[in-house]
């Protein structure tokens, strides 16, 4: 790869972050909405533009690609790239947000705008926002769970369950329910079939044209599982992903699949939107906490004596005050600094962004200690290398030491930890959640489901389909995330299992 | 190695001080004396003499961490941070919102908290060995592959779900022990201890059975192993006698660290089963805002820490005669 090229490439990256900005700041002018930019959608856009401009800096350097080679090879991380990268599009959809315009009265020129803020999963997922029942029903339930006052035929009033307004409100008759889901969800195993065909397509064309073969050829390839990138395995998860959400998306306009909770939302959209929430938590906490943690580690490292001293003192310090109760103390301090000001924050929404901000950066108070011990640990190893030794003696300024030759070999470190810490701040949120010091209680989020949802299973019939819901979500990407983890841990640095142990046990 | 211990316990407190400092940075920070005095005396009405009052009688009428009008020492001692915080040392915690002794409380809720921390702690350690050992056996077989497998799955569930799926399959269909609650003596609170014991177990399981694994895998790879086998010992010995004890280390001093906060108890089991424990002290104390239980549970939790950090090294002298504690 020479220089050329590698400039060449950069620059595209550089050019493609540069639209996405103009996007980001425009979009509202292009759609003829207000648009509504937070805190955490900003952070997310400084992350997406950071990870593209990493990924074509890696995609250009080999000994970079390696270890990414081998993560890509391993058939269990490539499925878990699937089910994140369906996790991460939602989310990023979910990050969208503005406010609609509402209609012109006719009295004067200005446009006013709704007070509802919405993104774009809100809008892609109306139906669902808007088929709010009156309480519980159950998944593709008809009536509702609770009876009622109605009036029969004859108009005399009798208790019974009354229809839902907007599940199966299509249907003529109620017991053709079982006959409609049925043909519809067989409709949209076959729009599925045909989507994964397409997909399937576009996938071997690419292939073909890259490595200048046959498509044919590429297909057999692809069906052996001759590909160095377990291309089989990634096709038929996609297929199996398509065949159950086409089918879940089309039931999910006509009925409500995962139910609906106490005051008649539907909880699939409810699960749907409270990924944003997960990934904000397992990604901008680490996101904040990185810089000081590279900081602080490294320079404990490097300059020992007095320096080390203090910031050894400073995180043995933070790590010993148990987790939960500097997230408690923190964030409780935070609620009253909301309370003593509430002219900060004019609306719930920019509130309840303020408080998941918040709670990002708490947890990240708490998490960069194991990072940064590592990171002291390694870079007292590496500052006795040759070559360090040999950059001291020539003269080399320290800045440029660390720079050049420390920090791009604990990157590898910094890499694994952010992996690793992901699906356990997913976990954490709903525990935080439960003690009342997660995020806002109105953000949607797991942990909110699941502590609204406790009770419920005391109900009789059982309400069970909430916690349910937050369940095959959150358990999903954790899954996932663990399995990646694993991957990139193997590929990168095998024997850092080891190292986790030792820190953690001076840690939990 | 005494002096070693000594020297320890001596750093312990500056890491007590700073803790200190922190929380009540971040409670002062935002939540000024005047603000306490109007929460208590009730939001409206309250006159400034009122507060004045309060403030003296409770002792925060005074600068909180440096007293520029005082001389000498007492720049320092005659503030709120040194008169608040040197009682915390003596673990004199005070009382909560509520009046309530919070150390007497303390001690009340330590009985419950252990009982089931304990059998918890134990059990799990067994457990998670021996099913590390079983994969360690067959490693690099099926059993092993899907043996990590299930603990990846087990680790990716969330504690709550164990919580509320064991207590709605054992407790309310099942009807086998009470969902919740907690009794005093013997057999009558045997009945309560047992279900969120093996919860406990079960939710640490995942993530322990398979860091043990990969620590026998990392000595089953050394020479002394092999060494073991050249010299015709069968697999489970070299296991058992050789793996296991040398694999100890590691495990021994992860684990004795978090002796000490066992004491705490797990929040989020005591919560869920009303068990009157710390865990759930804690869990109340948040939920209600009262900052002086959070603050001493704080302060209790740190020491216990340390305790720990001290614990792991003289449990390392004591596992491995090659360590030294001196320098």
């Amino acid at each position: 790869m020479s220089a050329i090229q590698l400039t060449r490439s950069l620059g595209r990256a550089v050019a493609l972050v540069l639209t996405l900005l103009i996007l980001w700041v425009s979009y509202p002018y292009i759609l003829g909405v207000k648009g509504e930019h937070y805190w955490t959608d900003d952070l997310i856009f400084i992350l997406v533009a950071s990870v593209i401009i990493l990924v074509t800096y890696i995609r250009n350097k080999e000994h970079l690609l390696a270890p990414w080679r081998k993560v890509f090879r391993r058939k269990l991380a490539m499925i878990s790239l699937i089910v994140i990268g369906i996790y991460v599009s939602l989310g990023l959809l979910d990050s969208i947000h503005f406010r609609k315009p509402l209609p012109n009265t006719g009295q004067s020129q200005q446009v006013n705008y709704s007070a509802e803020v919405l993104s774009v999963l809100d809008e892609l997922l109306m139906p669902l926002k808007l088929h709010s029942e009156e309480t519980y029903s159950a998944p593709f339930a008809l009536y509702s769970y609770s009876k009622k006052m109605l009036l029969d035929a004859h108009g005399k009033p009798v208790r019974d369950y009354p229809r839902l307004r907007y599940a199966g409100a299509h249907l003529k008759n109620p017991t053709d329910r079982g006959r409609d889901i049925l043909m519809t969800s067989l409709r949209g195993v076959v729009y599925a079939l045909g989507g994964w065909l397409l997909l399937q397509y576009l996938l071997t064309w690419q292939l073909a044209r890259r490595s200048q073969q046959r498509l044919t050829r590429t297909w057999r390839l692809i069906w052996r599982a001759q590909t160095e990138i377990p291309w089989r395995v990634v096709s038929l998860t996609l297929l199996i992903i398509l065949i159950v959400l086409v089918p879940l998306g089309m039931l999910s306009v006509h009925y409500h699949v995962f139910g609906t909770d106490k005051v008649g939302t539907d909880v699939f959209y409810m699960s749907l939107k409270s990924i944003r929430t997960g990934l904000v938590i397992g990604t901008l906490t680490t996101l904040i906490m990185l810089p000081f943690a590279v900081m602080l580690g490294i320079m404990a490292g490097y300059y020992r004596g007095w320096v080390d001293d203090f910031i050894q003192y400073l995180y043995t310090t933070l790590n010993s005050i148990p987790g939960v109760l500097l997230i408690a103390a923190a964030i409780l301090s935070i609620d009253v600094l909301f309370d003593n000001h509430p002219q900060w924050f004019p609306t719930i929404y920019e509130r309840s962004d303020f408080r998941l901000l918040a709670l990002c950066a708490v947890l990240g108070l708490t998490n960069w200690t194991s990072l940064c011990r590592l990171l002291r640990g390694e870079t007292l190893k590496l500052r006795e290398m040759d070559y360090i030794q040999a950059a001291t003696a020539f003269g080399v300024h320290n800045l440029k030491i660390i720079t050049r030759h420390i920090l791009p070999n604990v990157m590898h470190i910094v890499l694994i930890i952010v992996v690793l810490d992901f699906s356990g701040l997913v976990l954490a949120e709903s525990v935080l959640s439960y003690i009342g010091v997660g995020v806002d209680p109105s953000t949607f989020s797991w942990g909110n489901m699941i502590n609204n949802a406790r009770m419920e299973l005391a109900r009789e019939p059982i309400v069970w389909w909430s916690l349910f819901a937050a369940f095959i979500m959150m358990s999903l990407l954790v899954l996932a995330a663990n399995l990646f983890a694993d991957a990139v841990r193997d590929a990168f640095d095998p024997r850092l299992q080891q190292m986790l142990q030792k820190a953690g046990a001076e840690n939990d | 190695m005494f002096a070693y211990i000594i020297r320890r316990v001596l750093y312990a407190i500056p890491i007590l001080i700073g803790v200190n400092i922190l929380t009540f940075a971040l409670f002062f920070m935002v939540n000024s004396p005047d603000d306490m005095a109007r929460m208590q005396l009730g939001m409206k009405h309250v006159q400034q003499a009122d507060i004045d009052k309060w403030k003296q009688e409770r002792g925060y009428d005074k600068p909180l961490f440096i007293n520029t009008k005082a001389k000498g020492m007492h720049v320092l001692t005659d503030t709120i941070f040194y008169n608040k915080s040197i009682s915390l040392f003596a673990f004199h915690f005070g009382s909560a919102d509520d009046g309530r002794d919070i150390g007497y409380d303390i001690r009340q809720r330590m009985g419950p908290s252990l009982s089931i921390a304990i059998p918890a702690f134990i059990v799990g350690l067994l457990v998670n060995i021996t099913f590390a050992l079983l994969l360690a056996f067959f490693r690099a077989t099926y059993v092993d592959i899907w043996g990590v497998v299930l603990c990846v799955i087990m680790m990716s569930i969330s504690g709550m779900f164990y919580i509320i799926g064991g207590q709605f399959l054992i407790s309310k269909t099942l009807h086998l022990v009470p969902i919740s609650g907690y009794g005093e003596f013997g057999w009558s609170s045997f009945k309560f201890i047992i279900l969120p014991a093996i919860i406990g177990v079960i939710s640490g399981f995942g993530s322990g059975a398979r860091l043990y694994r990969t620590l026998f895998l990392e000595e089953i790879g050394k020479d002394y192993v092999r060494t073991a086998r050249a010299k015709g010992l069968s697999e489970l010995r070299v296991l058992f006698r050789h793996v296991l004890k040398n694999a100890m280390i590691p495990i021994l001093t992860g684990v004795v660290v978090v002796i000490p906060s066992l004491f705490l108890g797990a929040l989020l089991t005591e919560s869920f089963f009303g068990i009157p424990g710390l865990g759930s002290y804690t869990i109340d104390a948040i939920r209600s805002q009262d900052f002086a239980i959070v603050r001493a549970m704080v302060f209790l939790g740190s020491v216990l820490y340390i305790v720990g950090l001290i614990l792991t090294d003289i449990s390392y002298t004591l596992v491995d005669p090659r360590i030294r504690l001196e320098e």
